[in-house]
């Protein structure tokens, strides 16, 4: 049964792609969607079953076929439905059935065979993302690893005549080649090392050995893999593709760039979470790179003006608290976060496409204000989403980033601490000014009569003619297959968190204790061990320990208090100085910049232009990587190896002559002989090494 | 069959009897009159797969030169498929380009017999004898485009360092002689097995020579300078025979002699190919990079594929051993497939063989479009096509013989090869079609290829093991 939840869409997938031209929208975009409900359904259905298994068995596996069997290499094409890929699987189907049936609206100006060839991608990407957290080894992991891929830079280059997209498309492809390479580097180390590629058969392999104390093989692994993640999460310093996908339509930067596909590779480290901690050089890294990456990511989204580049640095930065999580070995608090961000960014991906969908593609923020009247559902669905992700208690955001903040600080590293609470301070900022720019304020022309010329300009073509919405002085809020997606997003932003309240709030925490088994080796063989630890241990019961006393209990609870009241501070503070710099936005600012902002971006220049340039590392990258291969590849290797240039030369001039003299001509001007001289050349260093070595 | 000393060469009949008939068929046409001869090709391959299946485990040579080993059949029927495949692809290209087909059909048969012969010889002189009759072939395969230059001046190339590098391999045959007091395979390996020959400087040059001979037909760096000329302006069809069907054989050849006769001299030999195949993954690919016509870049791929095929035959363990022989195939089938589609939507006065020419064809052709995106995914190493399958096995029998760094670069240069291969998916799926003449139609007969090569790719992508475990199977017949 596992098996048919990537079957569906790939179903939906394999339909739309061949006869999709000929279906009406209704069919092609219902059928899609179907196909994710469906996969939501059977989703619901195993993970259903799989709660009713004792805890130690928790695990439903299906073996389609043996894969490869040959020699000492046997793989299986194994689906795992464990409490961690659970988790994920419900995400992916479940947010992916809503962003679905949004589409169907939000993509309805294409032309029939666009919206089939929109639909047909949308549908295999989740087929593959399904392969990647349902494969029980790696293989099985990167076929779908290699095809998320194939299919983000498929659906970022979608609207390819326009030339951003395409090059946004390449340079997603590009970057993530980077990741992948470290990936399978990664993959053949572990399999020479272990000789087997099973996530289970890894994990109690490496359960016997001691953690790697100094940098070795296996935190050679681990850090290859983590490059990998670093190229499909977006982390430093692989991360730069992830702002420019937002070409991309809406939707698929809410389902590929926010809930789903960049979470590869917490996944991935949260899947290998005894490999891991094995290897706490590794981790340290993996800690380090995430609070970098996620404070970086932040402070550039405080200066951004596109409505999408900003939820798409916010990404990034959220995606940096949760690796901060798996480094510092709070597994269950990671993905956690990752659970609940799936959440709120999407609805927030959402409402930003709902706010461009009414606006005809526009996307500056600088250009908008004053929405909050005409879009009553996407304002107050987008307050709720950008609420949770800053923070505010009682929402799913609060609880997950606390919990990862908590156990940053518990387990010892107050710098990172302090990192993580700065990036939470700037999320509330940076998400209040797009609140307050975009729906507060002045209901100002720009946003109504300006944007709507700008949009044939700037915006995207499909929307700029779309269904006759003529006079810019009328705005419509979502269509009711948008407002759908919105709204039940907006209630699982309030709600996701409850499946994970802290101990120290007289919660449960019900997830982590669902998620334990997952980072464990094997059931039976660290049982004995484990026995105390689900109910001392808020999450990532790894470095449980039988110590943890009722005294330490209340003092731990007594930290987590604090530290909550701390946080929840931050999310007011950040609220407050976004309404204090942006919502004191005046009609008179014809500039659309408002009073305080612009003083701050004088008084500093150049830090204001360092973080609105992204502290200028597409740049350095272009200079650095980029131009040398290409120097290489293109004038060196080829020009020097390749004679076509010669050729190309001569090609002109023989034309005119006729055959024989011309070939005879040819042979003098060079070609043959340069090519003849290169065999003398490897004939000479051949016996050369031989005779003289 | 009989259990005669004939045996073994039945599916080199086979083939060699229907290039004859073609031949004869051909001579006897009425002018005007239409003949199938391609059919009788397709017969004598059939013939020739049948033999090979009922020789399969029987081990049976004749007159000591020739072997139908398991590894020789194999090989035997990678080369079979490749010749269907072709037959059926060129119907429809000879037709546009009015090409003799009698001719052509009668050159691709007796190239295909050399490349049988090539992968089943024993004999070092009957080993070059059969280089010459398929390298002969193919030359003037390569030029039979009399009225177009770029075919001749291929084909002129091709030939002149063919017959320099065959001149090296002749030589390198003397020396063994001269050493060894034999030819024959068996009885080389048997005395460089028994006697100490370590550092012996003839023998050693024998060995480079040898090297040498078959570098240049695999296209290794750095003789592969022919290749991407050769390959630019051969007709298409044509390119993906040398591309695949030379370079199975030769590589057949190539492993039959080092892997048995002078393995002992791996060490001697092992890191000179390691240097060869490196330069070979890293130049086919990062030029590959560069190139804006699509012939000539499928033809860097073609060095970089030889690449990765050296890098089994570095990492000879079992594992490696069996993948040779299955990226053979797989690659065989894949880039033949590739090279059929630029065939068929070449134009009599257009080659239509430049990535632009691909823009928007998703629009105009959307099957071929997605059976070429199956097979530059394939070529690429992209799961679940056989190619992933493929390349797995190379690296993981480089990983586990310990050479760590071929495994790294081969790795490194897979990855960046999609990066050329998806260029073209891109054209075709995301790009438009600005006024370029439209492409022709494609025939039933090489769709109908064309579907038997994609099924092929998937099969052996998804359902991999029962070929890994004949590749595996024959292999243990000779090292």
């Amino acid at each position: 049964m596992v098996a048919l939840i990537p079957l569906f869409p790939f179903v939906g997938f394999l339909v739309n792609a061949t006869c999709g031209r000929r279906l009406p929208k209704v069919v092609s975009g219902g059928l899609a969607s179907l196909a994710m409900v469906a996969a939501f359904a059977v989703s619901a259905l195993s993970v259903w079953q799989l709660a009713a298994l004792p805890v130690d068995a928790r695990a439903i596996e299906q073996t389609v076929y043996t894969w490869i069997a040959s020699g000492d290499l046997v793989l299986g094409l194994t689906f795992r439905v464990d409490p961690l890929s659970a988790v994920m699987i419900l995400v992916i189907t479940g947010i992916g059935s809503l962003i679905h049936i949004y589409s169907t609206a939000y993509m309805h100006d294409e032309p029939d065979s666009e919206f089939a060839r929109y639909f047909s991608y949308l549908n295999l990407f989740a087929a593959f993302m399904l392969v990647l957290v349902l494969g029980a080894s790696f293989v099985v992991m990167f076929v779908g690893w290699e095809g998320v891929g194939l299919c983000s830079y498929l659906l970022i280059g979608f609207w390819f005549k326009k030339k951003s997209a395409s090059d946004a498309g390449k340079k997603a492809f590009v970057v993530n080649r980077i990741g992948d390479y470290a990936f399978i580097l990664g993959m053949l180390l572990l399999f020479t090392r272990f000789g087997t590629l099973d996530f289970q058969g890894v994990a109690s392999a490496v359960a016997g050995l001691p953690p790697e104390a100094t940098f070795g093989a296996l935190s050679l692994a681990t850090l290859l893999l983590f490059i990998g993640a670093t190229g499909k999460s977006a982390q430093i310093p692989l991360y730069t593709w992830l702002p420019d996908a937002m070409e991309g339509p809406t939707p698929v930067s809410a389902l590929i760039h926010a809930a789903t596909m960049v979470t590869a590779g917490v996944y991935m480290i949260g899947r290998n979470a005894v490999l891991f901690s094995h290897t706490p050089e590794t981790m340290m890294v993996v800690a380090v790179v995430g609070a970098a990456t996620a404070l970086m990511a932040g402070t550039i989204g405080i200066v951004q003006n596109d409505i999408k580049r900003v939820l798409a640095y916010s990404t990034v930065s959220q995606l940096g608290l949760m690796f901060l999580a798996m480094g510092v070995g709070a597994f269950g608090a990671g993905i956690f976060h990752l659970y609940t961000h799936a959440f709120f960014k999407a609805l927030l991906f959402l409402g930003s496409g709902a706010v461009i969908h009414a606006l005809h593609g526009e996307q500056d923020i600088r250009n908008m204000g004053g929405l909050k009247a005409g879009l009553p559902i996407t304002y107050w669905t987008f307050l709720i989403g950008s609420l949770a992700i800053a923070g505010v208690p009682g929402l799913a955001g609060f609880f997950s980033k606390d919990e990862i903040l908590f156990e940053t600080f518990a387990d010892g590293h107050t710098v990172l601490w302090v990192v993580g609470a700065l990036t939470s301070l700037l999320t509330a900022t940076y998400m209040f000014r797009l609140v307050f720019l975009t729906f507060h304020g002045s209901a100002s022309a720009k946003a109504t009569a300006d944007t709507h010329d700008l949009a044939w300009n700037a915006g995207l073509p499909s929307h700029a003619h779309s269904h006759g919405h003529g006079a810019g002085s009328h705005l419509h809020d979502a269509p009711p297959a948008m407002a759908i997606a919105l709204v039940v997003l907006a209630l699982g932003s309030v709600l996701a968190g409850y499946v994970g309240v802290p101990h120290a709030l007289g919660g449960h925490n019900q997830l982590a204790t669902w998620l334990e088994p997952a980072f464990e080796a094997e059931h039976t063989a660290s049982a004995t061990a484990e026995v105390v630890a689900p109910a001392a241990e808020p999450a990532g019961g790894l470095q449980a320990s039988g110590e943890a006393s009722e005294e330490s209990e209340t003092g731990e609870a007594r930290l987590e208090l604090t530290l909550m009241g701390v946080s929840s501070a931050i999310a007011f503070l950040g609220i407050g100085i976004a309404a204090f710099i942006w919502l004191k936005r005046r009609p008179s600012t014809s500039s659309g910049q408002v009073e305080i902002a612009d003083r701050m971006a004088q008084r500093f220049p150049g830090l204001h232009r360092l973080l609105l340039n992204k502290y200028y590392v597409d740049e350095v990258y272009d200079a650095a990587v980029v131009q040398p291969i290409r120097i290489i590849s293109e004038e060196g290797l080829w020009r020097g190896f390749d004679v076509r240039v010669i050729d190309g030369a001569v090609n002109g001039a023989a034309s005119i002559v006729d055959g024989g003299a011309w070939m005879l001509r040819r042979l003098q001007t060079g070609s043959v002989r340069t090519y003849a001289g290169s065999v003398i050349f490897g004939v000479t260093m051949i016996l050369g090494y031989y005779l003289w070595r | 069959m009989f259990n005669s000393a004939f045996d073994a060469i039945v599916p080199l009949l086979c083939v060699t009897l229907a290039a004859l008939a073609s031949m004869s068929a051909e001579a006897f046409r009425g002018k005007g009159e239409r003949m199938p001869i391609g059919g009788l090709g397709i017969v004598g391959l059939a013939g020739a797969a049948v033999s090979c299946v009922l020789l399969w485990n029987r081990n049976t040579s004749s007159f000591g030169v020739i072997v139908a080993d398991n590894f020789g059949l194999f090989v035997t029927m990678t080369l079979i498929i490749v010749g269907l495949l072709t037959i059926m692809f060129s119907s429809q290209v000879l037709d546009l380009h009015d090409l003799p087909r009698g001719e052509y059909y009668t050159l691709v048969l007796f190239a295909i017999a050399g490349m049988i012969m090539m992968a089943t010889a024993n004999d070092l002189l009957v080993l070059f004898i059969a280089l010459e009759i398929m390298s002969l072939a193919v030359y003037v395969l390569t030029g039979i485009r009399r009225d177009d230059q770029r075919s001749s001046e291929a084909a002129f190339k091709y030939f002149l360092l063919g017959a320099f590098s065959s001149a090296f391999f002749l030589y390198g045959i003397a020396f063994t002689y001269g050493v060894t007091g034999s030819t024959r395979l068996d009885r080389v390996g048997t005395f460089l097995a028994a006697q100490s020959m370590a550092d012996n400087p003839l023998l050693l040059v024998a060995l480079g020579l040898l090297l040498v001979g078959f570098a240049f037909k695999i296209s290794a760096v750095p003789f592969h300078m022919w290749t991407p000329d050769a390959y630019e302006g051969a007709p298409a069809i044509v390119t993906g025979f040398m591309s695949t069907g030379v370079k199975a054989a030769a590589f057949a050849a190539f492993a039959r002699v080092f892997l048995s006769a002078f393995e002992p001299f791996s060490a001697d030999w092992a890191p000179v190919v390691w240097v060869i195949a490196a330069a070979t993954m890293i130049l086919g690919t990062v030029v590959g990079v560069a190139q804006s016509n699509l012939k000539r870049m499928l033809a860097y791929s073609s060095i970089a594929h030889g690449g990765y095929l050296l890098v089994g035959l570095v990492a000879a363990n079992q594992v490696g051993k069996a993948a040779i022989l299955f990226y053979l195939l797989a690659y065989a089938v894949t880039n033949l497939a590739a090279f059929g589609v630029i065939a068929m939507l070449g134009a009599r006065d257009r080659a239509n063989d430049e990535l632009r020419d691909y823009a928007g064809l998703w629009q105009s052709h959307p099957a071929l479009a997605a059976l070429m995106t199956v097979c530059l995914l394939s070529l690429g190493g992209i799961p679940p096509t056989v190619g992933f399958i493929g390349k797995w096995y190379i690296f993981s029998a480089a990983v586990g013989s310990g050479y760590y760094g071929l495994a790294i670069i081969g790795v490194l240069t897979s990855v960046i090869s999609v990066f050329f291969y998806l260029r073209v998916v891109v054209m075709m799926y995301m790009a438009e079609r600005d006024g370029a003449p439209a492409l022709p139609r494609v025939g039933a007969v090489g769709m109908t290829a064309l579907a038997i090569a994609i099924f092929a790719i998937f099969y052996l992508g998804i359902l991999p093991t029962a070929v890994l475990d004949l590749a595996a199977a024959s292999i243990s017949t000779i090292f």
